[in-house]
């Protein structure tokens, strides 16, 4: 079972970086890609260039006119195929962790490594759905599967820990309460700062900047409906989030005796939730600009990441149960 | 925090003007009306919630001492220079830093300063009914003209919102109903639960207190809850040492499981609790994630290990037995400690007896130095005996868990014989002719011995703050109006209150059913 969960892995992360690709390609390829936009013409030569003068089959041999409509044919394909090998790789995904779980006999959370899955996880489900309800936001996948493909290789190649049964510290019902709770918000704290991202790239684009990001702007969506999406994201986590860290602090005064204690942790939850909350009442208010308010999105996952890596390798507190030495 | 930012700041005449009144009061009053203006706005509030939120940063780099007092004397110890600058600037104690407190306290001002005016405006808005319709409707975000044939079916479709029938004298029927109150009522919630928590955390650090030790078992080894029988504690600043509960409380047993491996399944402690008058409260366990609650305090399980029982017999043949907790150097309990004999030889200063030991509950070879497994399948002890002066007089508070290095250097501790393994039950014969018995071994635990009486207040700030959330982020404030005109046609408006963008489709529905 361990052994079959790592091959998943595999499948999962190797999934990842072919939908990432596939995201790229469509921003490329796409009717109003950078590439069909500037040249046309010369991609028919770039391929004639190496290869026989005149290869039938090759879309690219097609006469110029009907070209360009058939590169859109061909970017929507690919979007989608995008989204069909994400799906396939979540569900590699699903088998690795429940394969693990199997193999543990318990929860699948008990250290970063399994924590870290669980949460990438929930974000590519995050995302399907996402996609599935607002499907003119595809180009979003290339900021999700980007993330994605991070978190699952750091998992898969710094993370990785042996299966293993738990600790008693983290025999309780609470573990899997809190983990659960804190979890799901990150996943959703993960597709809306890439939203938020997304949205300060589209936005930038808008109002004339052409900078390195920032040209990639061109075919990405509508951004205030990016940005709504990022809003709607991240005020569905926040309660989660909150309920998480509370969950977190009755089990805390069950385990060390008292609910907070400032302990590393701690500290960057109570951070992390002030930077959200703030980011909630600058989404409220109409003066803060819509820009102002995505930054202090993506502050906000950075945090997160902050308490995920830094304090797990930095520092030392009683949340130590990583894995890691 | 109000919802629009930059409330507006006077700078010219405020207030009424009266000639009676002194030009600089009304200056003062001014300045006081617009600092509080600032400081209950948005923008104001923003800053201080970024502020708190990176002066909680410097808490998780430095150790501090509310967390790991041992983390902060290393880190003194290591940085004599920059330790002392950090201190006078409460970089060990962030938390309960007046630079921290400042911050919290001027965003819980800011918070008071919004919500009260907010609370007397809803409970306003709960008590007026919604406004008639607005002359024209079509002007609306959202209209429609449609033909109602029936006015109470029309009533029936408002079912759930708060509606109001008016007649105007040209005998148009108006209908203004408005729903959502729920989302303000949620927010309003939620930021008085944070004023709820605070007084809950403040009554905590006032009346709470706590109490770290470690209890060897058997009845010998009670102890009861009073000050002088702990190690360490802290008590809050309203607590004197009489207002602890009373009780006491003997270890009678511990149970560990452990995996082939060594890892730990499991920690049970049981105890004998009796109350301060001495009557029995019965056995009772508690574990980890399972604390020991009594009445006014809980007792939380933090370590174990092992207390290796020793009987010394002099020359002179008197015998003096001791139980010496030894503390554990790993996760297989491989153990260090020391047993002191200041009394041997009838308390000469120069005849003291004291034993070094290392004890490993698992280990039938050699090298006797690191235990192979938690519990005791082969327990043994290895000790290094010396003679002389122990150094427990010189008024130095040494360690309880080591000899004093200083008199073995000065020569006034002598190593005394070989080191000795012993197994469970064996004798060791000193050069001198007096004797050592390993008669057997107890358990320890540490506990924490905790009271927050803040604790129910702060959960129960805690629960109304994750029901006023939702409300707040997820509620949509909102009108409608339906204008029956008596000749049978209608027009209807909507006004979302809130950004709602799936108003459109609500407003859609409403006009549906009214034109059926």
């Amino acid at each position: 079972m361990a052994a079959l969960s790592d091959n998943l892995l595999i499948v999962t992360i190797m999934s990842y970086v072919v939908a990432m690709l596939l995201h790229a390609a469509e921003y490329s390829f796409g009717g109003r890609g950078v590439i069909a936009k500037a040249a046309a013409a010369p991609a028919r030569e770039l391929v004639g260039a190496g290869g026989p003068p005149v290869v039938e089959e090759s879309p690219y041999a097609a006469p110029p006119a009907p070209a360009a409509p058939r590169r859109r044919i061909n970017a929507e394909l690919i979007g989608r195929a995008a989204a069909v090998v994400t799906a396939v790789g979540a569900l590699a995904h699903v088998g690795t962790i429940a394969t693990r779980a199997l193999a543990a006999g318990r929860v699948p959370w008990g250290n970063m490594y399994e924590y870290v899955l669980a949460v990438t996880l929930l974000g590519v489900a995050v995302w399907l759905v996402t996609l599935w309800r607002n499907p003119q936001v595809r180009h979003l996948g290339l900021f999700v599967m980007l993330v994605e493909v991070l978190l699952v290789g750091v998992a898969g190649m710094v993370l990785y820990t042996p299966v293993g049964p738990l600790v008693p510290a983290l025999d309780s019902y609470w573990f899997v309460v809190h983990i659960g709770a804190v979890a799901t918000s990150s996943s959703l704290f993960l597709v809306g700062g890439a939203a938020s991202a997304m949205y300060l790239v589209r936005s930038g684009y808008d109002a004339g900047k052409r900078g390195f990001l920032y040209a990639f702007g061109a075919r990405l969506a509508n951004a205030e409906a990016v940005e709504r999406l990022s809003f709607r994201l991240h005020a569905f986590a926040f309660p989660i989030w909150t309920f998480g860290v509370t969950a977190g602090a009755i089990w805390a005064e069950a385990a060390w005796g008292r609910y907070w204690g400032w302990d590393p942790k701690e500290v960057w939850a109570f951070i992390s939730w002030v930077v959200y909350a703030a980011y909630l009442h600058a989404r409220a208010t109409p003066s803060v600009k819509r820009s102002v308010t995505a930054w202090i999105a993506v502050l906000g996952f950075v945090t997160m990441l902050m308490n995920l890596f830094g304090v797990n390798i930095f520092f030392t507190g009683l949340h130590s149960y990583g894995g890691l030495d | 925090m109000s919802t629009d930012v930059d409330a507006p700041v006077e700078t010219g005449r405020a207030g009424p003007p009266s000639g009676r009144t002194p030009r600089f009061v009304v200056a003062a009053l001014v300045a006081a009306r617009n600092a509080w203006r600032q400081l209950t706005s948005m923008r104001t509030a923003l800053v201080l919630l970024f502020l708190l939120a990176v002066a909680a940063i410097p808490g998780s780099i430095l150790p501090q001492y509310s967390v790991n007092r041992e983390a902060v004397d290393r880190y003194r110890a290591a940085h004599p220079d920059l330790a002392p600058v950090l201190a006078k600037l409460w970089g060990f104690e962030v938390y309960s830093s007046p630079w921290f407190a400042a911050i919290y306290l001027l965003l819980f001002t800011s918070l008071i300063g919004c919500i009260t005016p907010r609370l007397a405006e809803h409970a306003r808005a709960l008590r007026t009914p919604p406004p008639d319709a607005p002359r024209r409707l079509e002007r609306l975000p959202h209209s429609a003209e449609l033909a109602v044939a029936d006015e109470s079916a029309a009533r029936a479709a408002l079912k759930g919102w708060r509606t109001v029938r008016r007649e105007q004298p040209d005998g148009t029927v108006t209908l203004a109903a408005e729903k959502g109150y729920l989302k303000e009522a949620g927010n309003l919630l939620f930021h008085s639960s944070l004023l709820v928590i605070l007084v809950g955390v403040g009554i905590g650090a006032q009346w709470g207190w706590h109490a770290n030790r470690l209890v060897v078992t058997g009845p010998d080894q009670a102890f009861c809850n009073t000050l002088q029988q702990y190690d360490d504690y802290g008590l809050g600043p309203q607590v004197g040492p009489g207002d602890l509960a009373d009780f006491c409380l003997e270890l009678t047993g511990f149970k560990a499981d452990f995996r082939e491996n060594g890892s730990p399944i499991s920690f049970e402690a049981t105890t004998q609790v009796t109350d301060a008058h001495g009557r029995d409260l019965g056995s009772r366990t508690f574990a980890v994630n399972h604390p020991l609650r009594l009445d006014g305090a809980n007792v939380y399980l933090l370590g174990h290990g092992y207390a290796p029982v020793l009987r010394y017999t002099d020359a002179k043949g008197v015998t003096q037995q001791t139980v010496v907790p030894f503390p554990f150097t790993d996760a297989t309990l491989t153990s260090q400690g020391v047993a002191m004999f200041p009394d041997a030889n009838g308390g000469a200063k120069d005849a003291q007896l004291g034993f070094d030991g290392l004890y490993l509950p698992t280990r039938d070879k050699a090298p006797y130095a690191v235990s192979d497994f938690p519990l005791e399948r082969s327990p043994v002890l290895v000790l290094t005996a010396y003679r002389g002066d122990l150094g427990l007089d010189a008024g130095i508070t040494g360690s309880v868990y080591e000899l004093d290095q200083r008199q073995i250097e000065t020569g006034r501790l002598k190593r005394f014989g070989d080191a000795k393994l012993l197994r469970k039950g064996e004798t060791w014969t000193l050069p001198d002719g007096s004797r050592l018995e390993f008669v057997g071994t107890r358990q320890w635990i540490t506990v924490s011995i905790r009271h927050d009486p803040g604790e129910q207040i702060v959960l129960v700030g805690v629960i109304l703050l994750l029901v006023g959330l939702p409300l707040s982020l997820y509620g949509r404030r909102r009108r409608v109006w339906l204008k029956l005109r008596p000749d049978g046609t209608a027009q209807a408006g909507g006004l979302p209150r809130t950004e709602y963008p799936g108003f459109e489709d609500e407003f859609a529905s409403l006009v549906e059913r009214w034109r059926r």
